[in-house]
């Protein structure tokens, strides 16, 4: 009962207060930062390339020749199992796909060579050296690493923005002297020829984006991971999202990999496991208008050598700085305690792959989202990023003043909520020189501050305006996406106590699990989400708990309906793909014209001058819309076709969670953009 | 513990202690002498020890009371080897280790081959591998204290019956004591710091023979005492540690007087031997008419053949003769339901599950094993020591499991990991000759030079063959070979006795660490072939990683070897000690570290035990390891056999 679910969470809270405030106050000591180009600029970038380079390894092991470690996958009983089963199911000779699988080694594995790490490291600074004004790392968590890496195997975890990321990670190890990682990358990569082949020099293997049913395949690169790991040869970099993110907020993470990399601690292979989880931000991303071109349904450029050349002309540009902080080790033996019972893996031979049990199965969910939200947690934040949430939500613009003033409080409400803000002078000249870096993004004309749109050469049609300032808004967006991790529960509960005053909880659930694709929101923590909202509002003076009640205060109206500005074009969103399923879908509708389709309803409905809100656009946004309606099973896919259940009125009580979709879409949550 | 074999022993019984001379059979061609006696190398067991027989004594003790109290006792005054054993360490009150004053290590007494003996390097070894000092010494208590000793809650009307049928018992202190515990570290550990015991059994009987043990048994029934088997006192299960929770009178049924012969049936090769009997003396009566069982846990100087059969025992030469199970052809014991016992010696038999399964590992819950036929073999004509020398462990493991694979193990093949070869040669006795210290020297350059064997990292492999002479050199050129392939290097006959000599004096060692401040004990599992790496390898760091948790200060000593081999996997064994000074309670902390290095065994496909036995120490472990339903039909057993819970040790479930 829904009455009872309050209570039973108000007295949840009572315990979980302290609870949380103990669990969130350690993430405030957070390490310092050393800006590794300083030192760049001051020496010989040729001397540094040249430099003797010496890493230690896992318990002092000699590094592995890449030929070597192919020859010990290649006669592994793991993969002699899998061939062998392969030869039997498809009536081939085993030697015949015993040359299969060398081959799709040699496809995939890494041919780390230092020489090429050195022209890396050269390269790469004068590139860094340009681009960015700095880069700076948290020696302490280098430190820590380098403690792990001699201690168990170490699989780095970096949060994936852009494709700098992962020469970025090499780079910074190189310069530490820390053991460079082989890096999971996509194919995609290989496509550009000679790039390709340095990368691979460099470190990097490649994996086929996907190869579901080919089981060949799968042994091949389980076991070329796990050896790797197992024998501690190098730690494993991988990305947990699995692709850029392309909104700047954190993805879904992905199974695969991290249930290879976890599997042999299960087996007792390796005594532990270290997930290092890495948050590398941008001051400004170097894909910025690229991804938003994309999420409007401009094909992605594919990779190619000739279209990094292009690419050049960025160099030109201030991407101000990056910030890369390596959190502490997490050990899968520490977070496995009491979760995973080992010995169910003693009766079953360990080379005969197996799916996962649901035990280790939902262990290995519940780390990932761990892990993303460390990295998440340890993501620095620059002004900017606060600027572009309050731009935002005043798209028509606002007094520099104001802005500034707006800007200061913000900075104020993030502080006590824990937020990881880069704050490197005072608020004012702080503003103008995020504005000057942005300029691409928002213009200061006279005292008034807004969203630039691209300039109309010439006579454009109302779609191609819409387009281009579609891509303001959705690149601006992108930077608010980055604060979005901190206000996230609270702006849910601000939500909620705004719409549905009376189940409050039960509202908060509600959008809780509505907005789990698009957030990270770790599964069956809706409670201690719950909480922690509670106690950051009550925290910060917005709402009062007296008695069973969550009440606004006084001075929390600014804060409760900026939370609220920060979802609604969430909530926007997902009315929109919700309206176009009721109204315009055919019964036949399948997932390849569903975006275009509800981006062109969209279109349509902003051109007519009845939604103001782009972010609809985005066909992030609306996937993931999609991804929750079919979870919330509103929708249901049959054969690659949807059959929408949002029909009109009549729900089944089975599917209250969609009653309570149609209130909120109906009624509630600001009417105003939809007449 | 640190001792291997069984170390239960619960219900048997000890020849006054006689000679040891089985010891010193002369095997007829061992390579470097014709004629050379067993215990002339480094073999640890006594060489002579004379004592009187204790037959044809009046029954009566001539022992003042002390403090006025009655003691009842009728007791003979030498029981078992109570006299010549120390009551607060392990074995002979003579033979021990110490730092004389020049602070070199040396073995007291007569017994062992080693004693006499300064071990010039075990110092420096003590000392750096633990970090501690001969200076800070821990003393134990040196006499036990009767108060300490909580009064006897005796059965009146049980006493009187029992003297009726004139079987020996006692209820002196010291008696009560000695059979009150195994060897436990946390057990010695009391007993040398002179704790006050909570619960010690209230009296001590001896039955003589079987018919005394149903005597004993039914006036148990009938006034409701708990019964506790006690044979050779070697447990490390906590097996013999009374209940606190138990309120009714606890009586010790110590088996020491039932050590016969009773037959010996040379056309069947089969012996019938009251349980009593230990290991040392059945082996030398035995040998006295040209056989042997074979059957050597590295507890057999002490522990008896009903604690064997109580704990499933494994013998070190198990792959020549087996383990208990595999020697057993009958066995005789008497419960509170009755006597238990098959109709015929059939070598097999298909007559619904064993019933001898249900006897053997039952940890003296059921009832006590009274008489036992088991398989003999004539002695062995030959006997050859040898080692192997390996780069690594992980390169001694796989040869081990060749070994295996091909079914050619030697009498017994043990694989020691680096930790233990330095430890066992820091027992190496002073080299009096500077010949001999010339060619130890040329043999270690060999290695670690020419070779390249890092020496923190080479393992040795101890074998022992056995057969006739033919065969065992063919045997120890296929073995050989087989090593050579993984990389290993003979390394003579030498290394190979060390290295089973370091077995049999490991526990008096641990005495000699408990002197300054090292606590120590050992542990051991089974584990299939393709887990022995992995399991070694992380009780290993779990070990070192808790004792830092936990506030040891100094890096705890880890060490493991693989001690048998079986077709589909192997026994692994593991040491384990650390220097104690600065904690509050280092017991417990021992404790603590190894439950968890209990876990991890289970974890890495390890089994809760290969041949300790389960007792007390490792009870909570069994619902897991072998099901609910398993533990059910276990209590249904019980629950027939023994509903008033007569034989109460409260072992095993």
């Amino acid at each position: 009962h829904p009455h009872q679910a309050t209570q039973m969470s108000n007295y949840c809270l009572n315990i979980l207060v302290f609870v949380t405030l103990q669990q969130r106050d350690p993430m405030l000591k957070r390490d310092c930062f050393e800006d590794i180009l300083e030192e760049r600029r001051n020496s010989s970038d040729l001397k540094y390339a040249l430099r003797c380079y010496a890493p230690v390894l896992y318990k002092g092991v000699t590094p592995c020749k890449a030929n070597m470690l192919k020859n010990i996958v290649l006669q592994s009983d793991q993969l002699h199992y899998v061939i062998n089963q392969v030869s039997q199911e498809s009536g081939e000779a085993p030697d015949i796909i015993q040359e299969e699988a060398s081959v799709i080694l040699e496809e995939m594995a890494h041919r780390l060579q230092i020489s090429t790490v050195r022209c890396f490291a050269f390269a790469l600074s004068k590139a860094f050296k340009t681009l960015f004004q700095h880069v700076c790392v948290n020696e302490e968590g280098i430190q820590r690493l380098q403690q792990a890496i001699q201690e168990h195997p170490v699989v780095l975890l970096p949060s994936h923005r852009s494709y700098m990321d992962f020469l970025l990670m090499s780079y910074i190890l190189y310069t530490y002297d820390l053991a460079l990682p082989v890096i999971a990358a996509g194919m995609d990569f290989m496509g550009m020829k000679f790039v390709g082949e340095m990368l691979r020099m460099s470190g990097a293997f490649f994996i086929r984006r996907s190869f579901g049913g080919d089981k060949l395949y799968w042994a091949v690169f389980s076991e070329y991971v796990k050896t790797m790991l197992r024998n501690g040869f190098a730690p494993i970099e991988f990305f947990l999202e699995g692709t850029r993110s392309r909104t700047c907020k954190s993805l879904t993470p992905k199974l695969g990999l991290l249930n290879i990399v976890i599997e042999p601690f299960f087996k007792g292979e390796v005594f532990d496991v270290n997930l290092v989880p890495v948050s590398i931000s941008y001051e400004r991303i170097l894909e910025e208008s690229l991804y938003a071109r994309e999420l409007l349904g401009v094909p992605k450029p594919k990779e190619s050598t000739s279209g990094l050349l292009k690419a050049r002309r960025i160099l030109s540009e201030d991407y101000g700085s990056i910030h890369v902080y390596f959190g502490q080790p997490v050990s899968v033996r520490s977070l496995a305690q009491g979760k995973v019972n080992r010995s169910t893996y003693n009766l079953f031979p360990r080379h005969i792959p197996r799916k996962p049990m649901e035990e280790t199965q939902s262990f290995v969910n519940d780390t990932a989202y761990r892990i993303v939200r460390l990295q998440e947690d340890n993501m620095v934040l620059k002004p900017w990023v606060l600027m572009a949430s309050l731009l935002l939500q005043n798209l028509e613009g606002l007094e520099l003043s104001v802005l500034t003033e707006q800007t200061v409080w913000l900075r104020g409400l993030a502080l006590s909520y824990a937020a990881f803000l880069d704050w490197p002078a005072p608020t004012a000249k702080v503003v103008s020189s995020s504005l000057a870096l942005h300029r691409g993004l928002a213009c200061v004309s006279g005292d008034r501050v807004s969203l630039v749109v691209g300039e109309p050469l010439g006579p454009v049609t109302p779609e191609e305006a819409l387009f281009n300032r579609a891509v303001s808004v959705l690149s601006c967006a992108s930077y608010r996406n980055q604060v979005l991790h901190v206000f996230l529960r609270p702006a849910m509960l601000a939500v909620a106590m705004l719409h549905l005053s009376d189940e409050v909880y039960n509202c908060f659930s509600f959008l809780w699990d509505m907005f789990s694709n698009d957030f990270i929101l770790c599964p069956g923590d809706t409670v201690q989400d719950f909480e922690e909202a509670c106690y950051l509002l009550v925290k910060t003076g917005a709402v009062q708990m007296p008695q069973q009640d969550i009440v606004m205060t006084d001075i929390g109206q600014p804060t409760l309906s900026f939370f609220n500005g920060l979802l609604e074009p969430f909530l926007q969103g997902y009315q929109v793909v919700c309206r176009y399923l009721c109204e315009e879908a055919s019964e036949g509708l399948t997932e390849k014209q569903y975006i275009p389709a509800v981006r062109s309803f969209a279109v349509k409905l902003i051109l007519a001058g009845n939604l103001r809100c782009y972010e609809v656009l985005s066909s992030d946004m609306q996937k993931n819309a999609l991804a929750a309606l079919l979870r919330m099973d509103a929708v249901r896919k049959v054969k690659n076709r949807m059959i929408s259940h949002i029909n009109q009125t009549p729900i089944s009580p089975s599917l209250s969670l969609v009653a309570v979709a149609e209130d909120l879409y109906r009624d509630g949550l600001t009417p105003s953009y939809i007449r | 513990m640190l001792f291997e074999g069984n170390r239960f022993s619960s219900p048997f019984v000890t020849v006054p202690t006689g000679f040891c001379s089985w010891l010193c059979v002369v095997h007829r061609g061992t390579t470097t002498s014709e004629t050379r006696p067993r215990c002339d190398w480094s073999f640890p067991y006594c060489q002579y020890t004379k004592e009187e027989p204790r037959c044809g004594k009046p029954i009566l003790n001539n022992r003042e009371p002390r403090r006025g109290k009655p003691i009842l006792n009728n007791r003979e005054p030498r029981r078992g080897k109570q006299e010549i054993m120390k009551w607060n360490g392990w074995g002979y009150s003579d033979s021990k280790f110490l730092f004389n004053k020049k602070g070199q290590a040396e073995f007291t007494g007569k017994r062992y081959r080693l004693s006499g003996m300064t071990l010039p390097s075990l110092q420096d070894w003590f000392e750096n591998t633990f970090g501690a000092s001969v200076k800070h010494k821990s003393p134990a208590t040196v006499i036990l204290n009767a108060s300490v000793v909580p009064p006897p809650r005796l059965n009146e009307a049980f006493v009187e019956n029992l003297k009726a049928t004139g079987i020996p018992f006692s209820n002196e202190a010291e008696d009560r004591v000695f059979r009150a515990h195994g060897h436990c570290l946390h057990e010695i550990f009391a007993l040398r710091e002179g704790k006050k015991f909570e619960r010690v059994p209230d009296m001590v009987v001896w039955p003589n023979c079987h018919n005394d043990v149903v005597k004993i048994v039914e006036l148990a029934c009938k006034h409701n005492v708990c019964l506790i088997p006690y044979g050779g006192g070697t447990s490390v299960t906590s097996a013999l540690e009374c209940p606190p929770e138990e309120t009714r009178c606890i009586v010790s049924l110590d088996t020491s007087q039932m050590n016969r012969i009773l037959w010996l049936d040379e056309n069947n090769l089969v012996a019938h031997v009251e349980a009593g009997i230990i290991g040392q003396d059945l082996e030398r009566l035995l040998n006295e008419s040209g056989y042997c069982t074979g059957h050597e846990p590295d507890s057999m100087e002490f522990s008896s053949l009903g604690g064997w059969v109580a704990t499933r025992a494994s013998g070190m030469k198990k792959n020549v003769y087996g383990n208990i199970e595999d020697l057993v052809i009958h066995i005789k014991a008497v419960t509170p339901r009755g006597v238990i016992e098959k109709s015929c010696q059939g070598p097999r038999t298909s007559t619904g599950p064993d019933i001898h399964h249900f006897i053997l590992g039952s940890e003296g819950t059921l009832g006590v094993v009274t008489e036992v036929t088991m398989k003999i073999r004539p002695i062995p004509e030959y006997q050859k020591y040898g080692s192997v020398v390996f780069p690594k462990f992980e390169a001694g493991v796989a040869c081990l499991r060749e070994v295996a694979k091909q079914r050619c193990a030697p009498a017994s093949i043990r694989l020691m990991d680096n930790k233990q070869f330095h430890f066992g040669h820091a027992l190496k006795p002073q080299v009096s000759s500077i010949f001999t210290h010339f060619v130890e020297g040329l043999k270690k350059f060999y290695i670690t030079k020419l070779k390249g064997f890092d020496p923190h990292q080479l393992v040795v492999a101890t074998l022992l063959f056995e057969g006739d002479r033919e065969r065992v050199l063919q045997h120890e050129k296929q073995v050989y070979d087989i090593a050579a392939t993984f990389g290993g290097l003979a390394a003579g006959e030498d290394n190979g006795q060390r290295g089973y000599l370091l077995t049999f004096v490991i526990a008096y060692l641990r005495d000699l660490g408990m002197d300054y401040c090292v606590v120590a004990e050992s542990f051991e599992t089974s584990v299939p072939w393709d887990r022995v790496l992995d399991l070694c390898q992380n009780v290993k760091e779990r070990i070192i990683r808790e004792c830092k948790e936990r506030g040891v200060q100094f890096q705890p000593l880890t060490s493991c070897r693989v001690t048998q081999t079986y077709d589909s996997g192997a026994c692994i064994y593991f040491y384990f000690a650390f220097n104690y000074r600065g904690l509050a309670d280092p017991v417990h902390t021992y404790e603590q570290v190894e439950h968890a290095a209990r876990e991890e065994i289970l974890a890495n496909g390890g089994s809760l035990s290969h041949h300790h036995g389960v007792g007390k120490l490792r009870k909570e472990w069994m619902k897991d390891s072998i099901s609910n339903v398993g533990v059910g039909m276990l209590k249904s057993v019980k629950e027939y056999v023994d509903p008033e819970n007569i034989f109460g040790n409260r072992n095993l479930l």
